[in-house]
């Protein structure tokens, strides 16, 4: 595939791992902050290709995982309701709730369906105006142009039926919470490529010069992260912060304006609590005054859902990078893909999958040749 | 939700609501995919999609001037250079350059990996 597989080259991870190598006099720190950038580091056993004394923390960048167990609860309990059609991303569906799960909602008879696309939702609603669509709007910046569409074109359109249940979480602020962590060992980041492709890069630049930290823009595929882990850890040991801009050829520095334009016409900035986090103040999005009558949580008025964590779940100390998911009591044994505890098992961008999925029972450092 | 995919656009055309759709390829696989927020996008160029929507065109300039730097690392070590210690963020210059006449600055730095700094205007 053009644009991927020049990025996989074999020659050019090893002799970027042996660049990082030679760079590298001291240890440090870094977290890559994306789901699908942890994915690809295991996937490719590229942690293993790093020296000893470099350690990546695995960041908070997996929107499923972050989504609070409130809303999980919410929208199990608006899925039941006979007069919906409950769409949602694939994984979504298997995260567990206090008690259940949609997809076991849907087994049960709800009207529970996987989409690939908020467009998708919408045009269930625009067939079917007896029903009441629902789309479970989870994601980061990346995702939220999407969402933001499906509303706009909604308004526009007087789709009435449709609404979106929203969690839409916003990376800089979590990067902020991350550094202002008393527990913080994070030196540099690993910076979201797609979500930099929509938001650009400047947001970044006033984190970087107040904590004083390299942030690299960086993309998914091997040689990039390898690129981006190089250039960051070249900026450590050179003494030097700011933002650099591995993935080139797809972000800018301004980013995408008119995804930037129509989010700002259909959501403002609001607090969010993250799951196994807390609230990160201004760290989300909410429907703007205009659109509010298309928000879900305030059209189904649903019983107070109270949330219970499991109490062997330790989703919370995985997302702040504290933990690996080889490190919890329950990886591989009450917790695996085919019966999760907590969400960072069941995305595909959470890094409990990850480790389990490519077979890491141990961390890099004890799985090293 | 980063999963972001390149692909080929086949054919731009709007929709019946005014909306710019195209036909995008992945490796022969051909969706219909949104092309509002890449307003102008022509058939023949890439753009990465996720969950439906073009979110950003592939600059091809950009993404040769990575390989090339992964080319020239690739030379260096063919010859068994260290290569350059490298002015902070500053792209190194090519093959063709004079190799240092002995061991300087930091041993075995590497040279300068990559666009770096703030792009754009």
């Amino acid at each position: 595939m053009r644009f991927v597989d020049e990025y996989r080259n074999q020659a050019d991870v090893e002799r970027l791992a042996e660049a990082i190598r030679r760079v590298v006099t001291r240890p440090w720190t870094v977290m890559e902050i994306c789901g699908g950038q942890t994915h690809t580091l295991i996937k490719f056993g590229l942690d293993r290709l790093l020296p000893e004394s470099v350690t990546m923390v695995h960041g908070p960048g997996c929107p499923v995982c972050v989504t609070p167990l409130e809303l999980i609860d919410r929208a199990i309990a608006i899925a039941r309701r006979p007069d919906v059609t409950f769409t949602s991303f694939g994984d979504m569906l298997r995260v567990p709730g206090s008690a259940t799960d949609l997809l076991s909602v849907k087994a049960q008879g709800g009207d529970v369906r996987m989409v690939y696309s908020p467009l998708d939702a919408l045009k269930l609603a625009r067939k079917d105006p007896e029903r009441q669509v629902v789309f479970f709007a989870v994601g980061f910046e990346t995702t939220a142009p999407a969402n933001a569409m499906a509303v706009w074109l909604a308004a526009r359109e007087g789709v009435r039926n449709f609404s979106i249940l929203c969690s839409h979480v916003l990376v800089p602020p979590a990067m902020e919470a991350v550094l202002g962590s008393p527990e913080n060992r994070v030196q540099a980041f690993l910076a979201a490529g797609h979500v930099c492709a929509v938001m650009g890069t400047w947001e970044y630049e006033p984190i970087a010069e107040k904590h004083r930290v390299p942030v690299v823009v960086t993309g998914f595929e091997p040689t990039d992260l390898m690129q981006g882990a190089l250039m960051a850890l070249t900026a450590l040991e050179e003494g030097r912060h700011g933002v650099e801009n591995q993935y080139a050829r797809v972000v800018t520095r301004e980013g995408n304006r008119p995804a930037q334009d129509l989010l700002k016409e259909v959501f403002e900035p609001c607090d969010r609590p993250w799951r196994g986090i807390g609230v990160i103040p201004m760290s989300g999005y909410r429907l703007r005054a205009p659109y509010q009558e298309f928000d879900a949580a305030r059209r189904f008025a649903v019983e107070d859902v109270s949330a219970v964590e499991s109490p062997v779940c330790i989703a919370g100390q995985i997302l702040r990078g504290l933990k690996k998911p080889h490190q919890c009591a329950a990886f591989g044994k009450e917790c695996t893909p085919e019966h999760p505890v907590g969400a960072p098992m069941v995305s595909s961008e959470g890094a409990c999958a990850a480790y389990y999925h490519y077979a890491r029972a141990q961390g890099a450092a004890e799985a090293r040749p | 939700m980063c999963l972001g995919v390149p692909g080929k656009v086949l054919s731009v055309e709007e929709n019946p609501a005014g909306m710019a759709m195209g036909k995008v390829s992945f490796a022969g696989v051909i969706r219909e995919v949104c092309l509002a927020y890449v307003p102008d996008v022509q058939p023949g160029e890439y753009v990465i999609v996720h969950v439906g929507f073009a979110i950003s065109k592939v600059s091809e300039e950009e993404a040769q001037e990575t390989l090339e730097i992964l080319r020239q690392m690739g030379e260096l070590a063919e010859l068994g250079e260290a290569g350059e210690p490298s002015e902070a963020g500053e792209p190194q210059p090519g093959p063709g350059a004079e190799p240092p006449p002995g061991p300087s600055g930091p041993r075995g730095a590497p040279p300068s990996p990559g666009p770096s700094g703030p792009r754009g205007s």
